[in-house]
C-alpha cells in the first residue's frame, strides 16, 4: 500500500514539475477556421496530441483578417510558445517577419517553402498534394460506374488547382475516357466556409452524371461530402482521413500528413534537435497518400494506386503541378 | 406608440448624441448577454477589450489603424447616402482601389516619393470611382437599383481580382495569391518610425500616415457635402428628386457624381492597406471593412463628425475583440461578428425604436422648464 502511495506521490511530482517547465505549442489557424474537419482541425488535433502525449501546454489563435495574423503570431510568441505552428500560405509573410525576432522559438510553416530564414528557426513544409491527389484520382476513376467523376475546390487559388490537377491526371491515367466535372466554390475567402454552396455544386455534378466527388474545400467540403452521401454516391475526403464522416459513402481520403510534420517537430523541439529548412514532402517521404480505413477501396483499386505511387516515386509517371502554370 | 414630436423642437444633442448612445448601450447589453451565455464573465470581457485597445501603445495603434479603414468606408457610404443612394459596394470599390494603388505605384516608383504617393492616392480614388461609375450609370440612366448592382459588383470585383492575382500579377516565386512587394522607398511611414523619433519604442503596428489622410478625407467630405454647390445639389436630389428637377438640378449628373466620389473614398482604403501595411495586393484585403463602413456611417448619422467616433468604436471592437479571443477560449472571433451585428441592428434597423420616446421625453422636460 505504502509503495503504491509512493509511486503516486513521485509520479504526481513528476507531472507537476514537467508542467512547470512545460513546452508550449502555439497554433495559428488558416481562414478555414479551427473546426473545418480537415486542414485546420488536423493541426488542432495534433496539437492536442502534443499536449497529451508530450505534456506540453497549448495556445491557439484564429485570425479574422490578414492584418491580425502577424499580431496574433507575435502574441503567441510573447506568451511563451516554444513552437509556433503557422497554418497555410497566407502566413508566410508573418512568419518571415516574426521568426527572426524570436530566435529562441521554433516555427513550423505549413504550405510555405519560400521565405528567407536568417535566424535559422523555421521548418518550412510544402506537400506534393498533386501526387496524393493523383492516387485518389486513380481510385475514383476505377470506382466510377458512370464514367463521370467530380471535383469541388474551395477558393480558386493555385494551391487548390494543384489538388485538381493531380486528381484529373490520375483519373485519366486509370481511364483515358473518364469525364471530369470540376468546380471552384468561389473567389473570396468565404469559399472555405460555405457548405451550402458546396452541396449545391455537388448536386449539380451528380445531375451531370458524377458518382464520385473529391473535395478540396476546407469547411465547404463538409457540405460536399454530405450531399454526396445524401445522393448515395461516393465522396473523397481531403487532408485528414474523413472516411468516418459518412461510412458507406466515402470512397477514400487524400492524406496530407501535416500531423506527422507537426508532431515530429514538437518532439525534436523538446529534444533540442530541431532542424530548420525547406522541405518538399511527397509520396517518396510518405507524407501524402490515400486512406483505406473506413473507406471503400477494393484490393484491385489499392493495387492500381500503389502501382501508380511506385511509378511516381521512381519517376516513370510524372504528375504536373498545376499551381505552377 | 409615443406621440409624434415636432422635430424642430428636439434639441440637436438629443437626436445626435443621446439617441445613438442609448442604442449603443442597449446593443452592448445584449452582447453582454451573449458573452454570459457563452460561459464567460462580460465585465472581464469589457476589461479585456479596453485593455486591448487602449492599454498599451501597440494595441492603441492597432485600434487607430482599424479606425482609418472604417473612416474611409464610412465616409464613402455617407456621401452616396446624402443623395439617397445605398452604396453597399464599398467592399468591391476598395478592392479595385487597391489595384489602382498598386498599378500606379509600381509603374511610377522611379519618381520622387511624394509624387508617387499623390499619384497612388489619385489611382486609388480613380479606380474606386471607376468601379462605382458603372452601377451609377445604370441607376441614373436605366433605373437599375444601385443596391442590387453594387452588391453584384462586389462579387465581380472579387472574381476579377482573384483572376488577376492568380493568373496575371501573382508573384510566381510562391503559391499565395498575392503580388510582389512594392519597393521599400515608397512605403508609407509608419507610426512605429514616428514614435522612434521621440524615443518611444513600438515593436510593430500597421498604423501609418493614412490616418492623416482619413482626417483630411473627413474634412473634404464635410466641405463637399455642406459647403459646395455640388453638395447642395446632391442633397437636393436625395431629399426630393422631383423638386430638384423643377429647380433645374440634373438628377443623372448628381447620382453619378455622388456614386463616383463614394467609390473613390472607398478606394482610399487601398492606400492604407497597400502603401501602409501589406505593400502588395493580398487576395481579400478589404476583409469586410466595406460592409462594416455601412454600419459606421449609419451610426455616425452620415456626418464626418459622427463617423469618426463610430469608426473609432468599431476599431476598439476589432482590436479589443482579438484580445478577448486570446484570453477567453470560449469566445471565438465569430462572437464579435455577432456583437457587430447587434450594434448594427440597434443603431441601424432599430434606430427609431426608442427615438420617439426619448425625444418626447426631452421635449416635454424642456417645455416644463420653460413654463416654470
Amino acid at each position: 500500500m505504502k509503495k503504491i502511495l509512493n509511486i503516486f506521490v513521485v509520479s504526481f511530482a513528476l507531472v507537476f514539475s514537467s508542467n512547470l517547465f512545460a513546452n508550449k505549442i502555439g497554433v495559428i489557424y488558416d481562414s478555414g477556421g479551427k473546426f473545418d474537419k480537415s486542414f485546420n482541425e488536423l493541426a488542432f488535433r495534433t496539437a492536442e496530441r502534443v499536449k497529451n502525449e508530450l505534456g506540453w501546454d497549448m495556445i491557439e489563435f484564429e485570425a479574422a483578417n490578414n492584418t491580425q495574423i502577424e499580431q496574433g503570431m507575435r502574441k503567441v510568441a510573447d506568451r511563451g510558445a516554444t513552437l509556433v505552428v503557422a497554418m497555410g500560405f497566407a502566413q508566410a509573410d508573418a512568419v518571415a517577419a516574426i521568426a527572426p525576432q524570436y530566435p529562441d522559438i521554433n516555427f513550423v510553416a505549413v504550405d510555405v517553402c519560400w521565405v528567407d530564414d536568417p535566424a535559422g528557426n523555421i521548418y518550412q513544409a510544402c506537400y506534393l498534394e498533386h501526387e496524393g491527389s493523383f492516387l485518389v484520382g486513380v481510385i475514383a476513376a476505377m470506382a466510377s460506374q458512370t464514367g463521370t467523376i467530380g471535383f469541388v475546390g474551395g477558393m480558386d487559388i493555385p494551391l487548390i488547382r494543384k489538388f485538381q490537377g493531380g486528381y484529373e491526371q490520375g483519373a485519366l491515367h486509370a481511364n483515358p475516357d473518364i469525364k471530369i466535372l470540376a468546380n471552384m466554390t468561389g473567389t473570396t475567402p468565404e469559399a472555405w466556409n460555405n457548405p451550402t454552396k458546396g452541396a449545391e455544386l455537388t448536386k449539380a455534378q451528380i445531375d451531370g452524371g458524377a458518382d464520385v466527388v473529391y473535395q478540396a474545400a476546407g469547411g465547404t467540403g463538409i457540405g460536399v461530402l454530405q450531399a454526396a452521401a445524401d445522393a448515395g454516391i461516393m465522396g473523397i475526403g481531403v487532408d485528414t482521413n474523413q472516411n468516418w464522416m459518412h461510412p458507406g459513402n466515402m470512397l477514400t481520403s487524400m492524406l496530407k500528413r501535416l500531423d506527422l510534420t507537426i508532431f515530429e517537430q514538437a518532439e525534436k523541439t523538446a529534444a533540442g534537435t530541431f532542424e530548420p529548412g525547406i522541405n518538399i514532402l511527397g509520396l517518396a517521404q510518405g507524407m501524402v497518400g490515400y486512406a483505406t480505413e473506413d473507406g471503400m477501396v477494393t484490393d484491385e483499386m489499392a493495387a492500381a494506386a500503389d502501382a501508380a505511387a511506385a511509378g511516381i516515386i521512381d519517376g516513370s509517371i510524372s504528375v504536373a503541378d498545376w499551381s505552377q502554370e | 406608440m409615443a406621440a409624434a414630436v415636432d422635430k424642430s423642437r428636439v434639441p440637436w444633442w438629443v437626436s445626435n448624441l443621446i439617441v445613438p448612445l442609448v442604442n449603443l448601450i442597449l446593443a452592448l447589453l445584449v452582447s453582454a448577454l451573449f458573452i454570459f451565455i457563452a460561459g464567460e464573465n462580460p465585465i472581464q470581457a469589457v476589461k479585456l477589450i479596453i485593455y486591448g485597445s487602449f492599454g498599451y501603445l501597440d494595441g492603441f495603434a492597432y485600434t487607430l489603424y482599424y479606425t482609418t479603414n472604417f473612416v474611409f468606408t464610412g465616409l464613402a457610404f455617407a456621401v452616396a447616402f446624402h443623395c439617397r443612394l445605398f452604396n453597399i459596394g464599398g467592399e468591391g470599390q476598395a478592392y479595385i482601389g487597391g489595384l489602382g494603388v498598386f498599378l500606379v505605384a509600381i509603374n511610377v516608383s522611379f519618381l520622387p516619393v511624394p509624387i508617387v504617393w499623390l499619384l497612388a492616392i489619385a489611382g486609388a480614388f480613380i479606380f474606386g470611382a471607376g468601379w462605382a461609375f458603372i452601377p451609377a450609370y445604370l441607376q441614373a440612366k436605366r433605373g437599375s437599383h444601385v443596391v442590387i448592382t453594387t452588391i453584384m459588383f462586389n462579387f465581380i470585383a472579387s472574381s476579377l481580382m482573384v483572376f488577376l492575382l492568380v493568373d496575371v500579377i501573382r508573384d510566381m516565386k510562391q503559391m499565395g495569391p498575392h503580388t510582389v512587394a512594392l519597393p521599400k522607398e515608397i512605403w508609407f511611414p509608419t507610426f512605429k518610425e514616428f514614435a522612434a523619433l521621440f524615443g518611444i519604442k513600438i515593436r510593430y503596428s500597421p498604423l501609418n500616415i493614412s490616418f492623416l489622410l482619413a482626417i483630411a478625407a473627413s474634412f473634404f467630405v464635410w466641405f463637399l457635402v455642406w459647403k459646395t454647390k455640388w453638395g447642395y445639389e446632391m442633397r437636393a436630389v436625395g431629399h426630393n428628386m422631383q423638386a430638384a428637377i423643377y429647380a433645374g438640378i440634373s438628377p443623372y449628373k448628381n447620382i453619378i457624381i455622388a456614386m463616383c466620389i463614394s467609390g473613390g473614398l472607398a478606394g482610399l482604403l487601398g492606400i492604407n492597406e497597400i502603401l501602409g501595411v501589406h505593400h502588395k495586393i493580398v487576395a481579400g484585403f478589404p476583409a469586410g471593412y466595406g460592409f462594416t463602413g455601412i454600419a459606421v456611417a449609419l451610426m455616425g448619422r452620415n456626418h464626418p463628425i459622427g463617423i469618426f467616433p463610430a469608426a473609432f468604436l468599431f476599431g476598439i471592437l476589432y482590436q479589443g475583440g482579438s484580445e478577448v479571443t486570446f484570453d477567453m477560449p470560449n469566445i471565438t472571433r465569430y462572437m464579435f461578428v455577432a456583437v457587430q451585428g447587434v450594434i448594427i441592428l440597434f443603431s441601424g434597423a432599430l434606430e427609431n425604436l426608442f427615438r420617439p420616446q426619448i425625444e418626447s421625453f426631452f421635449v416635454n422636460r424642456l417645455k416644463m422648464k420653460r413654463e416654470i
